[in-house]
């Protein structure tokens, strides 16, 4: 049984159909690739899975725990608890916090501890908190960003920052990642260590992911599938190999040839 | 860690010495009962301005109703203590004042903190106007624009001072809990908060409704010190009057509220024999603030944060 299954998934904006009849599929444990020119309604596909936006028409399931969800229409925070979770486009850290509370605040709803129990610091508090900081160190560890824990967010470099931004969905525990352009603005240097950074998050948590990008080399480095958008629909998917030689592919990014 | 570690009893050393400090000059006379006023006036406006900078500051909500919870606290406090006149009356009308404002925070907060910013600002601004004019038209329990007289006296330096320090704990606490943490997120990005799981209506009800409570204690030890209340003294100006401390201050940090609070009533106190320059020189203070200062007086940062010089672990517990 697929973990996403996305089926007829469109969304109107007025007039314009940003996503019409989208179909999807991701088996546990893939990594998907989600490409297509600027402006074939990539992002909106996210913003659907995650709630942002309620779709027009279609349905999409999530399998958590051998039982499939119906998540369409659910609020972000109830579909973070359910455990898929995002990065953006462009950055949208905490910026005026450090990255430790960045992390923690991920960290929410894996608190244990009521609101009267913080107001009068009975011993349960600290030891959730104790536990909570013991665990978003443990993940920064693993990022190499425990040495940068109390620098404020919006004074981390920018590859730097779009690795927090990953660490920060990390936090949230879930089942399936969606990173949205995460290697947008780096330099080739830092693409390579996001892309091995992508291969080992997905090895040591047995996560399943799915990542829109424009950097065709780690797409077609990474991906085990790839799905095509153009113009709101799904042009192709497949391996990469066959994306690569699809003439509609070609066509949505070169134009038609004269 | 425990709740006995050094630096809660290091605060508590010096919250003892504060208070023992005032009391030796006020039953000394070296602080006479005027300037007792002013350090009434002190404590009550940390009480409302930490409140409000929990709503404004720390969720990011802007309220410009502050007032409307402190009038609905200083009357149920007032109506309480008049019918049980002792000190556990003055006690339950504090309990009452606060859970009285509480509950209309909840019931106003969920309507109104879906709107943001502006819209948010005019909202609440109406929703203190309504419980303005509903204290001016309950002839029978308010006493109208009249208002309460003889409210019996209860508020003293002590009582005060324990209201103080106990909203000031309760409020640090909160905004270092995971709850607090919460509320600070929405501030900073609304958007990646929901995607990080976080109930951000409810979260920016909490707020509110904590934020209500305090101002509902503030309003109780008023009334129950100044010994009269009528709906005038909780108008649009009041809010105004609350909000200018906490940006004074600084948004989002405490002690910067606390120090506004008390440098405002100063100021204000020394220039009372000025009375034709005080308003005027109340203004230029606040525009040059603004001016060389726009994040108030401390920004977010708390005093502690300035000495603590290389040890940045102590910062972060």
């Amino acid at each position: 049984m697929s973990l996403l299954s996305i089926e007829k998934l469109t969304k109107s904006f007025g007039g314009l159909t940003a996503v019409s009849n989208v179909n999807m599929n991701i088996e546990k444990g893939e990594l998907i690739g989600l490409i297509g020119p600027n402006g074939a309604g990539k992002t909106t596909v996210f913003n659907l899975l995650t709630g942002v936006y309620v779709p027009s028409s279609g349905s999409i399931k999530l399998n958590v725990e051998g039982s499939k969800k119906e998540i369409s229409g659910l609020k972000p925070y109830n579909i973070t608890k359910i455990g898929l979770a995002r990065t953006f486009q462009n950055i949208r850290l905490f910026k005026d916090l450090t990255v430790l509370d960045n992390i923690r605040i991920a960290m929410h709803q894996n608190i244990n501890y009521k609101l009267s129990s913080g107001l009068i610091r009975t011993n349960k508090f600290y030891a959730e908190e104790e536990r909570l900081k013991k665990e978003a160190e443990e993940l920064l560890d693993i990022f190499k960003l425990s040495n940068k824990k109390h620098e404020l967010a919006k004074n981390l470099p920018y590859g730097e920052q779009r690795h927090l931004e990953i660490v920060r969905a990390m936090a949230t525990k879930p089942v399936l990642l969606l990173l949205d352009e995460p290697a947008a603005g780096m330099n080739p240097n830092e693409t390579v260590i996001l892309t091995e950074t992508i291969a080992k998050i997905r090895k040591e948590y047995n996560l399943t992911i799915l990542l829109i990008e424009h950097d065709m080399s780690l797409v077609m480095k990474i991906c085990e599938r790839i799905y095509v958008l153009d113009y709101g629909t799904m042009i192709a998917s497949g391996k990469p190999d066959e994306i690569k030689h699809n003439k509609k592919v070609i066509e949505a990014y070169l134009g038609e040839d004269v | 860690m425990k709740v006995l570690n050094k630096k809660n009893i290091l605060t508590l050393i010096i919250i003892l010495i504060i208070y023992a400090i005032v009391q030796v000059l006020l039953t000394n006379g070296i602080i006479s009962s005027f300037y007792e006023i002013t350090i009434a006036t002190i404590c009550i406006n940390i009480i409302l301005a930490v409140s409000l900078n929990l709503v404004t500051g720390f969720t990011g909500q802007f309220s410009l109703g502050h007032a409307g919870f402190m009038s609905i606290g200083a009357y149920a406090g007032a109506l309480v203590n008049m019918e049980m006149n002792s000190n556990m009356g003055f006690l339950a009308g504090i309990a009452a004042g606060a859970v009285a404002a509480l509950i209309v925070g909840i019931l106003i907060g969920i309507p109104t903190l879906r709107l943001k910013g502006d819209y948010l600002a005019i909202a609440t601004l109406g929703m203190a106007e309504i419980i303005r004019v509903l204290f001016l038209n309950m002839d029978d329990i308010t006493n109208g624009a009249a208002g309460l007289f003889g409210i019996p006296r209860f508020t003293n330096w002590t009582w005060l001072y324990i209201f103080t320090v106990l909203t000031l704990i309760m409020i640090d606490n909160f905004i270092k809990s995971s709850q607090g943490r919460a509320c600070i997120s929405i501030r900073e990005d609304e958007i990646a908060a929901e995607s990080m799981g976080i109930n951000t209506t409810k979260y920016k009800v909490m707020a509110f409704a904590v934020g209500a409570f305090f101002a509902g204690i503030a309003g109780a030890l008023y009334s129950s010190y100044f010994y009269f209340i009528n709906p005038t003294m909780f108008g649009f100006q009041k809010s105004i009057d609350i909000l200018v401390i906490v940006v004074f201050g600084g948004l989002g940090s405490i002690t910067g509220s606390v120090i506004a609070a008390i440098v405002l009533a100063v100021i204000t106190t020394i220039l009372q024999s000025y009375s034709e320059l005080r308003m005027i020189i109340y203004a230029l203070l606040l525009i040059s603030i603004m001016l060389f200062r726009p994040q108030g007086l401390l920004g977010t940062k708390e005093i502690t944060d300035f000495f603590k010089f290389g040890n940045k672990s102590a910062k972060v517990e």
